[in-house]
């Protein structure tokens, strides 16, 4: 594993690593591994987000990002490792680690017949919320995400975004302190992704939050931080400024491709542009 | 146990704003009706009693129930929503025990919903209601457990189809267990099983229920068996839930 921690570099980006190097790691990740069959889909992840941070999830389809985030949620069983959310362990105190956590599952599901406002009292209920609190949470919930206008909307009926932002709206709903959020900004129209990075940018100084993407411009609006994972393997962690640093042109998407390149060469493959 | 009632309500809910609700409860009561007007010669015996209801009660279940539990777990896993509620703080028995209450409660409102019958009986003699009553309960814990087998099959797979023709098969097992075709050929074979057979069979059980005899031993027996499959279940869930 090879990891970039450059401190050189242009800091003209959103975030610097050291405005949050003093606070608590509030996702912690050890060794994380996860093996079906023979093949390998997350191999030996370990990383730390701390409050304040926005973490970039990068890498190409199928290197692991959505393997790594389940099992962050506790939703699938390590091979090997663990994480823990606010110090619970995922695994041995998966209630009190997902009570932290707001969760944005790939795909964004959401339950088809029920309306958002149904949906979203569901979750609230279930996070424990009561009478004149829940209307609150709820409507809170609606108006971070702008969904006031198809609140009475079976989800089924909606638009892609709007589906997406209903995921999102179910993540925020108890203003969770870690949020991990898979691809919240695909299917959006570009004001609804610029709304939700602004989103993702006010939330900020309170939580600790994993985004993953491949969106790479999407790295420089919101993260302050970015790990690229390719192959099932952490191949660089740094923030997107000293990212660009890596390749010759400045561009992070001449980096991305070089070391996912790099990384999917190692195993024996056929093509290797 | 808050958990268990808000997600046995979603649940709930999710039946009547579907037309799975509609479609199985008027399915359920055409096919209780013609069943017990026309092949069990309900006005011919003469008797004001609800047996002819009773005997086809657990047949119809075997069709029907497998049709509820199939999607109980495989919808989830279709369309995902299995990652949201399992990423949610609650755990996999709370979820397990929602789902399967909200379904048995469903069965609950389909058994309701034959309320004529008893009418029909008050009206041309005189029953003994208390039988009729047990007979109710029996017909409702024969439900939980094909509820619970459907339920914990569903989990095994991703495939509806395959989970409703398990269900089917499993069910029709346990039901007929005791039917002499089995019992006969097991004690010509291996006696010890035909001793077993008997005594996991769930229509031998609900035959004492409509006779009116409510027994611990009978109440016993259906409590384990739906706690056996639920537990079952659960580690299906937690086993496969990711796949």
């Amino acid at each position: 594993m090879r990891e970039f921690r450059y401190s050189r570099g242009p800091t003209g980006s959103v975030g610097e690593r050291n405005v949050s190097a003093n606070q608590p790691a509030l996702i912690e990740i050890e060794g994380l591994t996860k093996r079906f069959g023979s093949f390998t889909a997350v191999d030996d992840v370990s990383f730390r987000v701390a409050k304040g941070e926005v973490l970039g999830f990068l890498g190409p389809n199928g290197a692991g990002k959505s393997t790594t985030m389940r099992m962050l949620a506790g939703f699938m069983i390590p091979t090997a490792g663990t994480a823990r959310i606010c110090g619970h362990d995922v695994q041995t105190d998966p209630v009190a680690a997902r009570r932290m956590l707001g969760f944005l599952p790939e795909g964004a599901p959401t339950y088809p017949e029920m309306t958002v406002t149904a949906f979203l009292r569901f979750c609230a209920k279930i996070r424990g919320f009561r009478s004149t609190e829940l209307d609150r949470r709820v409507d809170r919930a609606l108006g971070l995400t702008r969904l006031e206008g198809v609140r009475l909307q079976p989800v089924e009926t909606l638009s892609k975004g709007f589906k997406r932002r209903v995921g999102l709206a179910q993540a925020l709903l108890h203003d969770p302190p870690v949020l991990v959020l898979d691809e919240p900004t695909d299917g959006l129209d570009p004001n609804q992704k610029h709304e939700v990075r602004t989103l993702i940018q006010q939330m900020r100084p309170e939580k600790a939050i994993v985004i993953s993407t491949h969106i790479l411009e999407e790295v420089d609006a919101v993260c302050s931080r970015a790990i690229v994972i390719a192959a099932g393997r952490v191949v660089a962690d740094a923030t997107p400024a000293d990212l660009c640093c890596l390749h010759p042109s400045g561009k992070l998407e001449d980096v991305f491709r070089q070391l996912t390149m790099d990384a999917s060469r190692e195993p024996p493959q056929k093509d290797a542009a | 146990m808050r958990n268990i009632g808000i997600i046995a309500g979603r649940e709930l809910a999710a039946y009547f704003a579907t037309p799975v609700a509609s479609v199985f409860i008027v399915i359920f009561l055409v096919l209780q009706g013609t069943l017990t007007f026309n092949l069990g010669n309900f006005f011919d015996r003469g008797q004001a009693d609800l047996s002819p209801f009773f005997s086809f009660v657990p047949w119809v279940f075997l069709l029907l129930i497998p049709a509820i539990t199939m999607r109980l777990w495989a919808e989830e896993r279709r369309q995902g929503t299995i990652e949201l509620l399992l990423t949610l703080p609650i755990t996999q028995t709370e979820a397990v025990l929602g789902k399967f209450l909200a379904a048995w409660a469903f069965c609950a409102i389909a058994l309701a919903l034959t309320f004529p019958f008893v009418i029909t009986i008050n009206l041309l003699g005189h029953p003994d209601n208390g039988v009729v009553a047990s007979g109710y309960v029996g017909s409702l814990l024969v439900a939980g457990a094909f509820l619970s087998i459907g339920s914990a099959l569903s989990a095994a797979t991703k495939n509806q189809v395959i989970a409703f023709v398990l269900a089917v098969a499993v069910c029709f097992v346990f039901a007929v267990a005791s039917y002499p075709v089995v019992t006969e050929f097991l004690s010509r074979n291996t006696p010890v099983l035909a001793d077993i057979a008997r005594r996991i069979a769930v229509l031998e059980r609900f035959q004492d229920f409509t006779r009116g005899v409510v027994s611990l031993r009978d109440l016993i027996f259906f409590a384990t068996f739906i706690g056996f499959w639920l537990f079952l279940n659960t580690v299906l869930v937690e086993q496969r839930k990711a796949d």
